[in-house]
């Protein structure tokens, strides 16, 4: 079975890593905000499971495991905080929470 | 008992902590009774121990007593350890004892003030600090004490913080001890660098194997000297002790007159192997000191402030002890310390009552006429003044000066002209101490008594005048039989000097009887008998300028004032603006930019945030990756 | 297989460009559905079995579902999805290129086969319940934290707490009105 270089592999997570962060810098609506937080925690995760597979071994898998837990987690305090945010400010808008500036 | 020996100290330093701990929670009586408690069981155990030190003598006549190594770093390796030999029983019994007489006084002088508290705390500190100065076995040691003794001087000083006169005379006795003690230091690290330790007996015994006039020695006994100078208010560091009289009464009696002050015979006398090495600087110890009698002799004869009077009588009779160090009569001057020690305490405390009793009055001139009024002060006062006054045979302070007078002209340092200043001295002295007795208990009185003391602060007085007289009875000249306990005690720490056979002694004896009691009976006739006519001379521009001019301390403060602080002021001044000046302000607009800029920085948008910790990302990755 | 691992990341990486490019909030969340399909059919090729099997049943699963009942209690189609102007990408892109560029850069310092063949879910299992199993524990203990979390930050502040408030606002007004605690409660 032909395999898939080391980096092709990286190569690949980096791209959707930045992809998600261009998202998250650029967009303002919340929802999409945490849609890039999703792809970023992905890629991350990519990048684990690509780690692992170098060496043939089940610890890639089982960080990316945790990246997914972490991620689900993070996914749904942040979208409480987003019914939060669109109670209190009326909008989606992450520009609208600029109140605390120093 | 000697082992105990670590309580001595340790006892008031308890009573510091306990009463810095507790401070507002304990009522006035448990302040007393731990802040005097404390002194009194240091007294009770300095008593046991050095009746144990008498009665079976250890081997060497000294007692060191290691407790634990306090640093160890470059060869410096000083140890918290104690040492004791005849002079510093002597030290420590005149601390404790006096200290705590002076302690029970203050239970009831300071009975009204609000810093009740603060002040014993205060006076624990320097208790604790005073005897680790005298029992220190090295020089760090010492100079702990030394520091500490100069700290609570400063707080006790500027205690009624309350009035900035009293805030500036504590600052200006903390600026000007420092010059002595930063040369005191220097000359510790000169020790130090050349002898690589700094314990006092290992070290003497090196210098002591030093040539005569080797260069480090006397450039280390020049340093010494000057710290000596500092603490002890001589000439030319003397203008700090008159001001000191700004704190309470007791802080003078215990003080700037029975210990700290003399802090700098302690030094001279416990490294006089420093001083044997160094001939020269020996000499400048006696001239210093004769110079100093006079001039603080005639300071004290025209102050009107019965403190000031007693502060320049102080510096005066320091002077007696440094003339006595610097003719080799190291045990004349420890002597004189212990009998100055129970007649100047008992001076200030009874000028203490007299202030209280007339409202805080400072000036003699409306004082008068206290003998009745006043019956144990007057009597008390009145031997006080006689023992300064050495008048002949009953008092203390007769016998140790007749031996530092005969020892001045009679040692092998000796010279006529330094018996002469000290017996020009003892006229002085004669006539300010009885003025002092004359213009407050005799006359007409001029102010209302509204306040009489009461046992706790009688009974100390009544204590230091029986010291006061019998205190002399422990070195009788030889024409007197020559019962020389005293001398003999410490002959084992200290080396002896003949001051000249009896028929020598008892010239020089009738010589200072004469004296003194012309001076005592000048100041009868000018401030008894004729007092009007002294006015009335006094009056007139001549004597009248001659007293302002004494009644200042010769103008010193006027020339320090003019040769150092007005230039310096002038200097600050003009170099307001100098190179450094730019640079300061310049980091301070600084950080007012960088302020300006981070803080606009903080605008709240949640995306700016995340760029710029993407930047920040983008420069680490750059680093690690393209290094 | 490497084959399909280039055609799945092409699909995945233009999938992740239309979801941070879609201004309509649903478009975007389907093409993130596409995107984190195309990421399992990569780690299929990366012979991840087990979590590509997740990565289908989580992310574009659960968490998806997360995402859509958020929007439907959001009302999003309320909102007037705010405009972009082109202008603001052309920062983000560059400073985002700059770090590709370095990251690609560093990667490809080195480079290496991968071991080959499947890692299948007993040996993750075996992994997860071995010498992981704290880190087990702790995702766990994190998922709860969540799970309270979210319920707590999202409930409306009502009940006990809002009538306080009110109680707090309004006291003045209507203190004669409130009976006087009885005396049994101060003991």
């Amino acid at each position: 079975m032909a395999t898939v270089s080391l980096n092709s592999g990286l190569i690949l997570a980096a791209i959707l890593f930045v992809i998600g962060f261009v998202g998250l810098i650029t967009r303002r609506n919340l929802i999409v905000v945490l849609a890039c937080i999703e792809i970023m925690l992905n890629a991350a995760g990519l990048a684990f499971v690509v780690a692992g597979a170098r060496w043939g071994r089940a610890d890639g898998q089982v960080m990316f495991l945790f990246v997914l837990a972490m991620a689900a987690a993070e996914v749904a305090v942040g979208l409480a905080l987003a019914i939060r945010f669109r109670q209190a400010l009326g909008r989606l808008d992450i520009d609208a929470a600029d109140e605390m500036r120093g | 008992m000697m082992h105990l020996l670590w309580l001595i100290p340790a006892l008031p330093l308890a009573g510091f902590v306990l009463l810095t701990l507790l401070n507002r929670r304990l009522s006035r009586t448990a302040a007393a009774v731990i802040g005097a408690g404390s002194v009194g069981l240091a007294a009770l155990v300095a008593i046991a121990v050095s009746a144990s030190f008498m009665l079976s003598p250890p081997a060497g006549h000294h007692f060191h007593q290691v407790l634990w190594t306090w640093f160890d770093t470059g060869g410096l390796r000083p140890q918290v350890a104690f040492y004791l030999d005849a002079m510093t029983v002597v030290f420590i019994l005149v601390i404790t004892f006096v200290g705590f007489l002076i302690h029970l006084y203050s239970t009831e002088f300071m009975e009204h003030d609000e810093g009740f508290t603060r002040f014993f705390m205060y006076m624990n500190l320097f208790v604790a600090s005073m005897l680790v100065l005298v029992l220190a076995d090295n020089l760090l040691l010492l100079y702990l004490g030394w520091e500490g003794v100069g700290m609570c001087s400063y707080f006790l000083i500027a205690f009624w913080q309350k009035d900035a006169q009293n805030v500036y005379c504590g600052r200006k006795a903390f600026i000007i001890t420092r010059i002595g003690d930063t040369a005191l230091i220097v000359g510790l690290f000169l020790l130090f660098t050349h002898y690589h330790t700094l314990a006092i007996q290992p070290l003497m015994h090196a210098v002591g194997q030093a040539p005569a006039g080797a260069a480090v020695v006397v450039a280390a006994a020049w340093l010494l000297l000057g710290g000596a100078v500092g603490k002890s208010a001589q000439l030319p560091l003397q203008t700090w002790l008159p001001d000191a009289m700004a704190g309470p009464t007791p802080v003078s009696a215990l003080i700037h007159a029975a210990t700290m002050v003399t802090a700098g015979v302690y030094l001279i006398a416990r490294t006089h192997v420093l001083y044997t090495a160094a001939p020269d600087v020996r000499l400048a110890v006696a001239i210093i000191g004769t110079v100093t009698l006079l001039y603080a002799g005639f300071s004290a004869f025209a102050q009107k402030d019965i403190k000031r009077s007693l502060a320049y009588s102080t510096v005066s009779q320091i002077g007696y002890m440094f003339l006595a160090l610097g003719v080799a009569g190291w045990d004349a001057g420890i002597f004189h310390f212990m009998t100055h020690a129970f007649f100047k305490a008992l001076l200030f405390l009874g000028a203490g009552v007299v202030i209280e009793a007339l409202a805080d009055e400072h000036d003699i001139f409306k004082m008068g006429g206290l003998r009745r009024e006043l019956p144990v002060v007057f009597w008390t006062f009145t031997i006080g003044a006689a023992s300064l006054a050495a008048l002949p045979l009953v008092t203390a302070g007769y016998y140790s000066k007749d031996l530092i007078i005969s020892t001045s002209l009679g040692s092998v340092d000796g010279s006529a002209w330094l018996w002469a200043g000290a017996v020009a001295g003892a006229l002085l002295t004669g006539i300010y101490s009885f003025r002092l007795v004359f213009l407050v208990f005799f006359g007409e009185q001029k102010t209302p008594v509204t306040r009489r003391p009461r046992w706790r602060m009688q009974t100390p007085l009544v204590v230091l005048a029986v010291l006061s007289v019998i205190g002399g009875f422990v070195w009788l000249p030889e024409w007197m039989g020559g019962w020389k306990p005293f001398e003999q005690f410490l002959s084992t720490a200290l080396p002896t000097t003949d001051a000249g056979g009896w028929a020598f002694g008892l010239g020089e004896a009738t010589i200072l009887e004469v004296v003194s009691l012309t001076g005592i009976a000048v100041a009868y006739l000018l401030w008894m008998r004729r007092r009007a006519a002294t006015a009335v001379f006094a009056a007139r521009p001549a004597p009248d300028a001659l007293e302002r001019y004494w009644r200042a301390g010769w103008g010193f403060d006027w020339l320090y004032e003019h040769m150092f602080v007005i230039p310096v002021e002038w200097f600050a001044h003009v170099a307001r603006n100098d190179l450094v000046e730019p640079v300061v302000k310049g980091i301070a607009s600084l950080n007012v930019l960088a302020w300006r800029g981070l803080s606009a920085s903080q605008n709240g948008l949640l995306r700016l945030y995340i760029a710029v910790a993407g930047a920040g990302l983008a420069v680490i990755i750059a680093v690690v990756v393209l290094r | 297989m490497t084959t399909l691992f280039y055609i799945a990341g092409a699909v995945a990486i233009i999938a992740t460009i239309m979801v941070v490019t879609r201004s309509q909030l649903v478009h975007a969340l389907l093409y993130l559905v596409i995107s984190l399909f195309a990421v399992a059919v990569v780690f299929f090729t990366l012979g991840a079995p087990f979590v590509a099997a997740l990565e289908v049943i989580v992310y574009a699963g659960a968490i998806m579902m997360l995402f859509v009942f958020a929007v439907m209690l959001l009302d999003v189609r309320a909102q007037k999805p705010p405009r972009m102007p082109r202008s603001a990408w052309a920062g983000p892109v560059i400073l985002i290129a700059v770090l590709l560029a370095e990251l690609v850069y560093g990667i490809t310092l080195h480079d290496h086969a991968l071991a080959g063949g499947s890692v299948g879910p007993t040996q993750v299992s075996a992994a997860l319940f071995g010498p992981y199993v704290l880190g087990v524990e702790l995702a766990s203990m994190l998922l709860l934290a969540a799970l309270i979390g979210a319920r707590h930050v999202a409930a409306e502040p009502t009940g006990a707490a809002a009538g306080e408030a009110d109680a707090g606002t309004t006291g003045p007004e209507e203190a004669p009105e409130v009976p006087p605690a009885p005396e049994g409660v101060q003991g």
